[in-house]
């Protein structure tokens, strides 16, 4: 668990960070989103003291930061920036042991643990010999990754982790981080400006600006109940798409009808709007099976989905 | 061409232990210089990479240093260092300065700001960053700056051989001062190939990758050390006395050889220039060297001179050497210089030399007293008729001769003057004059025997030890050979000396060349 409390930093005459407090629980992934310049990367950034607040605490764990040494700090901490930062005299086996080497582990064990990151993040095993500028974008932010997942330290920071690369491939990263098991067990802190990957992998966002806190709570929250017109604005040019990914079938489960009932591969209800369309859309069924959490059934096709989307929509609160 | 070639390939070869010794010596000048300088300027360059406040300031002074001229640089250690390698080294390695510290600058805040970040992330303290992250990512910049000094050094190590420390300089500027190219070249071109194989390896690794790299500079530091080793090879050597002798002195037959064939001296011996030769006996860093009879920092340091007892050093009276065409463009020069004929005695010119090189008093003023002290001074007529280019070697006594021929024709006759003074050794004087560069200069007569003629050996030997013959037979062959007229002897005999401080001249009870033998013999 990361708790802040009241942290204020300024650079010169500028305010980057003005008191600012708030928690990540245990194994949660709290985005903090807003323009450049708002503070947010400052206030990734003292977490794990690569920058020092000028006031207020912060608790990794129930222990004060500063008093620990910051090198250890750092080493129990996962980093993964937006230009990557890996050392270009190294090759890529190098670069993954970095921490490993620091904290003496054994040769066999910095193998065995490279080889079963290697391939829970689709790299091939001949990168391992290379050198960083001979890998594409995408594969060197894999192994910017797995350099900071190595230790498999209980915290992650995240800087504009997938910020340098081009739509395809970060979206393709985007799902596969997604998936990946390791990061569910993770307690991460991750800085994006970009409206769509916060939504896309936030348990709970923090919008700022000008070095507050403007609003933090579920993308469902943000979206529903935002608590000011910047809030609302900061997310009205994409509401729509926002939408579909927020709500889950489950949300509008009974603006549904029955169905008839029928056998086949089923989907869970947690599958949100967004990616029952795309099921619906790209493959050659007409209907979708579903079955919620009681163990009920439906079966949905295209326009049912967005007929219950409305319907829900509708019912929603509006300010 | 092919005549040439073949001499200089048997001169190499007749003195390759002497060439391999001081490839040797300037190889090892560079390394030591080369190691000390990286083991001083890696830190600063580091430390104001840190503290980047500092870094004008220091890489201000190493650049004021850079601007000093090495020889000045040279001069100003002896006071505090003395004479050989010590000083020697100390200017090598304040050239080498800058260009390592600069680089290791440059290197270091030039690496991407982010891979410093990443590594602070991860856990490294400062000195793993610095060994793991920044040198390596430095280096190649930093290989670049130790390239750079490499060939400085390589340059700059033949001036060692002015304050006795040795190097590839002790031909060239022997060969220089003795009019003997293959000498020059046997010098020059070792140097040079230093410089090209040096550069050409350092570059080599400079291209490595990474990982090669990594390796070499495990290797690098060794082979630095090995080479500055090289140094301390050749001088297990030892007398009780230690003698200074010029470059010119050391190749010379009525020289170093003479002294060796002639009285057997036995006497450990290094080459130093004639700059800082007379400070160093007076700094008690030389006990004998190898001076001008003349010369005014006799009197200046009190030395005493050895008597030639044996008459190995041939009489060197000075006299203005003419070009035949100068003398019929301008008819009133000959009999102008001539005005200064038996006018100055020995003691004469060794105190005007004192005026100018010990009380500082400039050329000009003492020649324009002297003149005045003989009644053959005139003001100047300013005329217009031509103008008469007079060159002179660099060293004191010929600037004031110079001096006193300039306001001489400027008295006396309608011409004007040009001066061409500091040509920096008799060789060059002399290409100078035969290259109608010049029209006259000051020449000595031993040394139009023995540097400019060099007639085989017996006559040198017949001719040399007399006055009369001397001047006639380079008066006659001059005319011959170069179209060159000597004028009438101006009076003294600048001759070579071995001089010693007077005091422990006396103590050792040593007056004459054969009495530093036998002490050296005993001893």
């Amino acid at each position: 668990m990361i708790e802040l409390k009241e942290i204020s930093k300024k650079f010169g005459h500028t305010q980057a960070v003005n008191t600012i407090s708030f928690k990540v629980e245990e194994k949660e992934t709290l985005v903090l989103l807003g323009t450049s310049g708002c503070g947010k990367t400052t206030t990734l950034k003292m977490i794990n003291r690569l920058i020092e607040p000028d006031t207020g605490q912060i608790i990794i764990n129930g222990a004060d930061i500063t008093n620990q040494n910051p090198d250890e700090l750092r080493k129990g901490i996962g980093y993964v920036m937006q230009n990557i930062g890996l050392f270009p005299h190294y090759t890529i086996a190098e670069n993954i042991a970095v921490v490993p080497k620091l904290l003496r582990w054994e040769k066999e064990k910095i193998k065995s643990r490279t080889q079963e990151l290697i391939g829970k993040l689709h790299l091939p095993e001949n990168v391992l010999k290379m050198f960083p500028h001979q890998l594409s974008g995408g594969q060197q932010q894999r192994v910017g990754l797995a350099r900071a997942l190595v230790t498999n330290p209980a915290v992650l920071l995240m800087d504009e982790p997938f910020g340098a690369l081009d739509n395809v491939t970060r979206s393709s990263i985007q799902k596969e981080f997604k998936a990946l098991e390791e990061l569910k067990r993770k307690t991460i802190v991750m800085v994006t400006h970009d409206v769509q990957e916060a939504f896309e992998l936030a348990d709970r966002i923090c919008l700022m600006d000008k070095g507050k806190i403007i609003q933090i709570g579920t993308p469902k929250q943000l979206l529903y109940q935002p608590v000011n017109d910047f809030a609302k604005k900061f997310l009205a040019s994409q509401k729509l798409a926002l939408e579909f990914k927020v709500v889950n079938i489950q949300d509008i489960w009974s603006f549904l009808p029955k169905g008839t009932l029928q056998d086949g591969k089923a989907f869970p209800a947690n599958l949100n709007i967004w990616e029952a369309m795309e099921l619906l859309r790209n493959t050659d069924r007409h209907e979708l099976l579903i079955s919620a959490d009681n163990k009920e059934s439906k079966t949905v096709t295209f326009e049912q989905l967005t007929q219950g989307f409305n319907q829900f929509q509708t019912s929603q609160p509006h300010e | 061409m092919n005549e040439q070639q073949q001499t200089l390939w048997q001169f190499m070869q007749g003195q390759s232990d002497k060439l391999l010794n001081q490839t040797l010596q300037h190889v090892g000048l560079t390394f030591i210089s080369l190691l000390l300088a990286i083991a001083i300027g890696l830190p600063l360059g580091i430390l104001i990479a840190r503290k980047r406040k500092l870094s004008g300031t220091v890489l201000g002074i190493a650049g004021v240093l850079q601007t000093i001229p090495s020889i000045a640089l040279l001069g100003f250690m002896i006071p505090v260092l003395g004479i050989g390698a010590k000083p020697a080294i100390v200017a090598l390695l304040i050239y080498a300065l800058l260009p390592i510290i600069r680089n290791t600058y440059t290197g270091i805040i030039g690496i991407d700001q982010h891979i410093k970040e990443a590594a602070r992330a991860m856990g490294m303290s400062r000195s793993q960053i610095l060994l793991k992250v920044e040198l390596p990512l430095a280096m190649p910049v930093i290989l670049a700056g130790i390239r750079t000094a490499t060939v400085i050094n390589v340059g700059v190590a033949t001036l060692a051989s002015f304050i006795a420390a040795g190097g590839l300089g002790e031909f060239i500027f022997g060969g220089i001062s003795l009019n003997n190219t293959n000498m020059i070249l046997a010098g020059a071109i070792p140097a040079a190939l230093l410089a090209i194989i040096l550069d050409a390896l350092l570059s080599l690794i400079q291209k490595m990758d990474f990982k090669k790299l990594r390796r070499a500079l495990y290797v690098f530091p060794v082979v630095i050390l090995i080479l500055g080793g090289f140094y301390a090879l050749p001088s297990a050597y030892g007398s009780t006395l230690t003698a200074g002798f010029t470059p010119e002195f050391m190749g010379r037959q009525d020289g170093d050889l003479g002294l060796r064939s002639v009285y057997g001296l036995k006497i450990h011996t290094i080459v130093i220039s004639d700059a800082v030769m007379y400070k160093a006996a007076y700094a008690k860093e030389l006990d004998v060297i190898s001076g001008y009879s003349t010369d005014g920092r006799l009197k200046a340091f009190d030395l005493k001179i050895l008597k030639d007892d044996k008459n190995i050093f041939p009489p060197y009276y000075a006299a203005p050497i003419v070009r035949n065409e100068a003398l019929k463009q301008f008819p009133q020069l000959e009999e102008t210089l001539n005005l200064l004929a038996d006018k100055i005695t020995d003691a004469a010119m060794t105190d005007l030399n004192y005026k100018t090189d010990y009380l500082h008093q400039s050329p000009e003023r003492v020649a324009k007293d002297f003149l005045i002290s003989i009644g053959l001074y005139k003001a100047p007529k300013n005329g217009h008729n031509g103008t008469i280019r007079i060159g002179s070697k660099i060293f004191g006594e010929q600037y004031i001769l110079a001096e006193m021929y300039s306001m001489l024709i400027k008295g006396y006759t309608d011409y004007d003057v040009s001066t061409k003074t500091g040509l920096g050794g008799t060789k060059i004087c002399f290409d100078a004059l035969t290259n109608n560069q010049i029209d006259f200069y000051p020449e000595y007569t031993g040394t139009g025997l023995l540097v400019l003629l060099q007639p085989d050996a017996k006559v040198a030997k017949e001719m040399a030890h007399d006055k009369e013959k001397t001047y006639n037979y380079v008066s006659a062959e001059f005319e011959k050979k170069f179209k060159i007229k000597w004028l009438k002897p101006i009076g003294f005999n600048n001759s070579y000396a071995l001089m010693m401080r007077r005091k422990q001249s006396k103590d050792l009870n040593v007056n004459t060349i054969t009495d530093l033998k036998n002490y050296l013999d005993k001893n």
